[in-house]
């Protein structure tokens, strides 16, 4: 059997340390629900695991004056029990509230969800809808990067071997704006997303005054598109608005045709969830 | 029997005698057994859908220093080349031995070739990558059409398709055709006035136990060799076994662990044989547990089918006219349940003209296994779409139009016997007044109605019940309990002995501590187990008025036995159970009670379906909205176990319905081998499933049962099949009644 090293440390500086000096296959350990079912699939394999969810604020999530610091360890029931967050962010919360069941979101987190970097992640089109950013720490110090910029490819990410990520930061959206999110599964649970889309938009007067539309599963990486939010801007979102959105949301997938889905299928559920994820965003904007 | 008969327990909700053990985690299933000494065996399996064996080495997986044993085709001694050179081959054996090991040929993705014993689970599985196959690849055969088109390849070149009136000089991978017929077809629909005529395909699907297969096995060169799994029938287990290995009945002990869902699947032999092949070279223990891919790759699962049905009816709704051809599935070897489908697919009508024909099919896809009333879900299917179609059609009201048609006493079957008592009017009836078929449908909602027919079988069944001297007793039975039947024998023995429930334990004991017991199947142990368990119980109670009569001097005559006593007629003694127990020392010795029976007169069991559903018409999803089963149970022993019946029917044929499917690639190889891509119903994609039990009692049954296990899960797929059709107004052929197929059906209708 081959070996495993497990390592909790109690503190970022601890954990810095630790995988600075740890060689090989090294992997964080928040939640597991991922990484867990990995390893039993390679149980020969050696490796070093840093189990982060020991250090306080890695699981925590502050509300300031200005952002939401999400702790990305912070396990997705913790999260979506969390009233004044979902207040702020309903496609987030929405989104996390989506990831396997009630007991997988007493483990999975959506720092780990980036993370894990799949291209059906739930909570991925979310955070770029916010304008999250990534603050991610390693030897060298901390670096910011955008959530749309995170994820590099299936299953890879910007982080390099010595670095994690140690928060997530979400300014607090603008007056009169709000998110949404939307994925296809053929159940109500349990399932991976066909297709997922994310929208923020801002209102003004009965009119959208920004917006950004984030769709999921239908490309190697959650794709930010300004055409389908160009469609929106500007309008009060009416139905030729909302078809278009959709058209421009379909144009920009280039998915996959796989067990979960085809091309064909995935390109208009995509449109479809971007329309109504965008309408369910605006009636929000226009209550808060 | 009296409707009026007031029972103590029967008809009772009570604890379940099997609750306890399992909600706290006591109860052991088939992967909790270990033994001292004991090793781990794994299977190699082939990467293809259909090949030659060219070469098959596995002298470096031997030189392993942790590997004990290497199991192969060849280690089967009825089988074997020595076998067949003898001509003392048992070729009935032939299929069933080279589907749990290959033979010269792989004949599906998953197919186990070797199996390894080691002394880790690591080590087995290292040990499997020593093995050297070379392989000469053939065309895999995915689909009816492709087994039986012209230039098909052939799965088996000994294979020559029996049933048809000359015998066929060519190899086919048909390996049987059936007919049935009754009355003139073409008289009939000559008389129709209306006539529909549709195809119609089912996907392959899995019984989706949770429990994968398991065993601990132990060979004993002197003795008795034990065999620990989970299993639907561990007699029939220790039969395939012995005959496999060559063994005799007493040489082999099967102990059925606590089973965690069978529904047909757990019928037959996968890893039991090898892995007493492993434990007898190595001279240890042996355990072997599949894993959930080897579970969807390798066992299981239920004939995908198509199927042409024709129906004509005149245009007051008298039908005339039925006639269908069903192909089935059987996967790498004959055997699919062809014969179940033709003879099922129209008995819910009493109709003079019928003709049906069968078709048994080869395919690269692992073996079929039963699944709940094997092959009548994928027939049914098909006939009930016809029949809603011919009721819109006619503009009749479904139920009224299969009011006017049903199949009750008398009915002449297609199959054979006439039908004696059965409640599928009652059934309609029952759904007419439904609250559900009530309710008005919400826009954009469709409803379906379908009716659905199973046999049940009777069979062998022995139980044993020993009485203790404080009036207790343990019910030694031997039918693997899969849907509640301990709690139903518990129940009709306290009913039979007059005593309360919790003096009785029901034990489902091994091969060794009770006469024989046929598979846990065909809805069978209600019915035929509960019959030897009255048996039983009459011969205690003869026992019990014997000894009474003893003790006061009288003939066993001169005593009656009444709610749990003996009473003396000739005076005004009377003895509890308990009392009689008491004294059993002094009158002759403990207290035994014996049922032996081949149980006849096994009850068909009707039912009837209504499914409402809401159809997303931008993505194709089906939600179910409201769902209600009727069923004939006959006389529910214990009601909220058949209800459980009836929704896990329901919820397993929409399953079947709705997102159930194999996917396959090009090459043959299933791409959704877990139950995250092979789409189960979750709880919460269901509606809560109303029920209503009919009770139309079965007359050859002390209460009155009738097996309620199967027929369930028949009538959902042409319930949900004809609520999507109704919600998106277009004709529905094809199952699964998946989002991309019904948007895509939404979509070139141009809407």
């Amino acid at each position: 059997m081959a070996e495993m090293i497990y390592q909790s440390p109690k503190s970022i500086e601890e954990a810095v340390n630790l995988l600075a000096a740890s060689s090989g296959s090294v992997n964080i350990l928040a939640g597991g629900t991922d990484l867990i079912i990995q390893m039993q699939a390679n149980i020969d394999e050696p490796r070093v695991i840093i189990d982060v969810k020991k250090i306080a604020e890695m699981t925590q999530a502050e509300l300031t004056e200005d952002a939401l610091l999400l702790g990305p360890s912070m396990c997705c029931a913790a999260l979506t029990a969390r009233e004044d967050i979902k207040a702020l962010f309903p496609g987030l919360v929405e989104s996390a509230y989506l990831i396997g069941s009630s007991q997988v979101q007493g483990r999975a987190s959506v720092g780990g969800n980036l993370c894990n970097s799949s291209p059906a992640a739930d909570t991925v089109p979310a955070l770029i809808a916010l304008n999250a950013m990534c603050q991610i720490l390693g030897p060298g110090g901390e670096r910011t990067v955008k959530a749309e910029d995170f994820v590099t490819g299936v299953g890879r990410n910007c982080l390099a071997e010595d670095e994690f990520l140690r928060c997530i930061e979400i300014p607090r959206p603008e007056p009169n704006t709000a998110d949404a999110y939307l994925r296809f599964i053929p159940r109500t649970e349990m399932d991976i997303a066909v297709a997922g889309a994310a929208v923020s938009v801002t209102v003004k007067d009965g009119i959208c005054s920004s917006a950004r539309v984030v769709i999921g599963a239908v490309a190697p990486t959650a794709l930010l598109v300004p055409e389908a939010a160009a469609c929106l801007i500007g309008t009060d979102l009416g139905t030729a608005d909302l078809s278009a959105a959709a058209a421009a949301a379909t144009a920009a997938a280039t998915p996959i045709t796989d067990r979960r889905g085809t091309v064909e299928f995935r390109k208009h559920i995509v449109g479809v969830l971007t329309k109504r994820a965008a309408s369910i965003a605006f009636q929000r904007a226009k209550e808060n | 029997m009296s409707e009026a008969k007031q029972y103590k327990y029967i008809g009772q909700r009570t604890i379940r005698p099997d609750g306890f053990d399992k909600v706290t985690g006591r109860a052991n299933y088939g992967a909790d057994l270990s033994l001292p000494g004991m090793i781990w065996g794994k299977i190699l399996r082939s990467p293809h859908a259909h090949a030659l064996i060219t070469k098959l080495d596995t002298s470096k997986a031997e030189a392993h220093p942790d590997v004990l044993a290497i199991a192969r085709f060849e280690d089967f001694p009825t089988v074997n080349a020595a076998a067949f050179a003898e001509g003392r081959q048992d070729k009935g054996l032939v299929d069933l031995a080279s589907n749990i090991l290959a033979d010269k040929k792989v004949l599906y993705h998953g197919h186990a070739l070797v199996a390894v014993a080691a002394r880790t689970e690591a080590a087995a599985a290292q040990a499997l990558q020593l093995i050297e196959v070379e392989y000469e690849v053939l065309p895999p055969v995915m689909s009816i059409d492709q087994a039986i088109s012209a230039d098909a390849a052939i799965l088996h070149e000994d294979m020559f398709t029996q049933g048809l009136a000359e015998t066929p000089s060519a190899a086919s991978n048909i390996a049987s055709r059936m007919e049935l017929k009754k009355g003139d077809v073409d008289a009939g629909f000559a008389q129709a006035d209306v006539i529909v005529e549709r195809e119609f395909s089912t996907p392959t699907v899995h019984q989706g136990y949770i429990e994968p297969h398991a065993t601990t096995v132990r060979f004993d060169e002197n003795g008795t060799s034990t065999i620990w799994c989970p299993t639907q029938g561990h007699f029939d287990v220790r039969a395939s076994t012995a005959r496999l290995l060559g063994m005799e009945l007493g040489q082999i002990k099967v102990t059925a662990s606590e089973i965690g869902g069978g529904f047909g699947g757990k019928t037959t032999v996968y890893l039991e044989p090898v892995a007493l092949i492993l434990s007898r070279k190595a001279g240890r223990p042996v355990k072997m547990v599949m894993t959930r891919e080897e579970v969807f790759r390798a066992s299981g699962p239920a004939s995908a089918s198509q199927s042409r049905i024709k129906i004509g009816a005149k245009k007051d709704g008298t039908l005339v006219a039925m006639q269908a051809s069903l192909y089935y599935e059987a996967g790498a070897f004959k055997g699919s349940p062809m014969g179940p489908g033709c003879m099922t697919v129209f008995t819910p009508y009493d109709v003079e003209n019928m003709w049906v024909e069968g078709f048994d099919v080869v395919v690269n896809k692992a073996k079929v296994a039963a699944y709940r009333a094997p092959g009548a879900p994928q027939a049914e299917f098909a006939a009930e779409m016809v029949m809603n179609e011919l009721a819109e059609r006619l503009a009749m009201d479904p139920i009224d139009f299969r009011l006017q048609n049903a199949a009750k006493e008398g009915t002449q079957t297609l199959y054979g016997p006439k039908l004696k008592a059965v409640g599928l009017v009652e059934c309609l009836q029952a759904a007419k007044t439904s609250k559900q078929y009530q309710t008005a449908l919400a826009e954009g909602e469709g409803r379906g109605v379908a009716a659905g027919f199973w046999f049940n079988i009777g069979g062998q069944s022995s139980v044993i019940i020993n009485m203790n001297p404080d009036g207790t007793g343990t019910i030694l039975e031997g039918s693997p309990d899969i849907g509640g039947s301990r709690a139903s024998m518990q129940m009709m023995a306290a009913e039979e002995l007059g005593i309360p429930l919790d003096r009785l334990n029901p034990i489902v004991t091994d091969t060794e501590h009770v006469a024989y017991n046929q598979t846990t199947g065909g809805s069978r142990t209600t019915f035929a187990t509960g019959m030897a368990v009255v048996e039983a119980c009459q011969d205690i109670v003869a026992q019990l008025k014997s000894r009474a009569a003893a003790m006061w001097n009288v003939t066993s005559e001169q005593v009656d036995w009444q709610d749990g006593s003996a009473i003396n007629l000739a005076g005004e003694d009377k003895m509890t159970l308990a009392e009689v127990c008491a004294i059993a020392e002094k009158t002759g010795g403990q207290i035994s009670g014996r049922g032996n029976i081949n149980a006849r007169g096994a009850g068909p069991s009707f039912a009837v379906h209504l499914c409402d559903v809401q159809v997303d018409r931008d993505t194709g999803k089906t939600d179910v909205v409201r769902y209600t089963a009727i069923q004939d149970a006959g006389k529910a022993i214990h009601p909220g176990y058949v209800e459980g019946q009836y929704q896990g029917g329901a919820a397993q044929g929409i399953g079947w319905a709705l997102n159930e499917e194999y996917v396959y690639d090009q090459n043959g190889i299933m791409e959704n081998a877990g139950f995250l891509d092979y789409r189960i119903p979750l709880a919460s994609d269901l509606p809560s499933i109303d029920t209503i039990i009919v009770e139309v009692p079965n007359s050859f049954h002390p209460y009155g049962v009738r097996g309620v296990g199967e027929t369930g899960i028949v009538p959902p797929l042409a319930a949900v099949g004809s609520a999507v059709s109704n919600a998106i107004g277009l004709p529905i052929t094809a199952l699964p009644c998946s989002p991309p197929r019904v948007l895509k059906l939404l979509q070139d209708a141009g809407q």
